[in-house]
């Protein structure tokens, strides 16, 4: 039996639907079974950041509404046998499921899979209440900017009051340089007003935008700095316990010194 | 420049002390108003701490959550009708 895993925010435009794509991917590199299913009714997206969007043939709808078996919508990956996508339906409404129907669907897939990760629509209302409800763990994706934290704040709340509990957090677009100058809430702030535990933290990153452009997933290039910062997310899924990043560093030392290489390998 | 000396010498305050400040005061608004039944919780055990001291109008008592521009404060108005000589 495998865990469903729903990838959260509230606000929209934070990196949901590109923490999903990186974290499936990633999972399915280290050889996990994973599904990613595309939750996001009428505004799809999860297909064209993984480069799928050729392949859709069934969605999500047509197998809750008994057109076709799961295993006849689900598109198998470019590149790993063992991932796959759930696409969603881009002509319906949010309300064309309902919560008991997702969770159903998640708990067939969990037979088959190892992770099945959701993709979770903006909002608070039946979109996010149909993406949670078979998980059984959230992961809430924030930006370091108060209308971000703010609705990740709240997206806590409502997760408790459905009895999800102990969500982990991904900051998402740090930005070092605004960080040293004190224009920027560091990942202590952050974690000081949300309270709940740290999976990772991810740095605004030109590579995202490429490989979006491209279809293909950042984790999977080994040059990308945010690439690493999802590797990293995945051990720590995994249960390895892995050092963030070092994407705070004020002191200039230690920069050149990790520069050279000299304080140990990136983490 | 002018933003970077004034920084040196301390008299400027970042503006991520700023965010996190804003946030802080917002949320405790946020999660007292949007956390169900939190505030009247609140106010049934206050009732029952404050009864074994004094006995006080339920009806009139208000407990409300008032902000300012830096501080958010719990404001309570509990009428009084008679104290207890002993506890």
């Amino acid at each position: 039996m495998g865990k469903s895993i729903v990838v959260t925010s509230g606000k929209g435009g934070v990196g949901k639907t590109t923490a999903a794509a990186n974290i499936g991917t990633g999972l399915a590199q280290i050889g996990k079974r994973v599904c990613l299913v595309d939750a996001d009714i009428g505004l799809r997206n999860l297909d064209v950041v993984m480069g799928l969007e050729n392949r859709i043939v069934y969605d999500l709808i047509d197998v809750v509404e008994g057109h076709c078996r799961v295993r006849s919508a689900l598109i198998k990956d470019k590149r790993f046998d063992n991932l796959f996508l759930l696409p969603a339906a881009q002509t319906r409404e949010k309300d064309a499921v309902k919560p008991e129907q997702m969770k159903a669907l998640v708990d067939e897939l969990k037979k088959e899979f190892d992770y099945v990760l959701v993709d979770c629509p903006a909002g608070i209302e039946q979109g996010f209440k149909n993406a949670i409800a078979g998980a059984d763990m959230a992961i809430i994706v924030t930006t370091p900017e108060v209308s971000a934290v703010r609705d990740a704040d709240r997206i806590v709340g409502l997760l408790e009051a459905s009895e999800l509990y102990e969500p982990q957090l991904i900051i998402n677009r740090i930005r070092p340089d605004m960080i040293r100058k004190g224009d920027m809430m560091t990942t202590e702030d952050v974690i000081d007003i949300l309270a709940i535990k740290l999976l990772g933290i991810v740095p605004d990153d030109e590579s995202i935008i490429v490989s979006t452009n491209r279809g293909e997933p950042a984790v999977l290039d080994k040059k990308s700095l945010s690439g690493q910062a999802f590797r990293n997310i995945v051990r720590r899924l995994e249960g390895a316990s892995v050092p963030f990043l070092p994407l705070e560093e004020t002191s200039r030392f230690k920069r050149l010194l990790r520069l050279f290489n000299l304080s140990g390998s990136k983490s | 420049m002018l933003e970077w000396l004034s920084r040196l010498f301390g008299s400027a305050e970042h503006s991520k002390d700023k965010a996190k400040e804003r946030l802080r005061l917002v949320l405790v608004q946020d999660r007292a108003t949007l956390a169900p039944g939190l505030l009247d919780a609140l106010k049934e055990e206050m009732i029952n701490v404050l009864s074994k001291y004094m006995e006080i109008d339920v009806q009139g008592l208000e407990v409300n959550l008032e902000s300012s521009d830096d501080q958010v404060a719990l404001v309570a108005n509990i009428p009084v009708r008679n104290v207890k000589r002993k506890v």
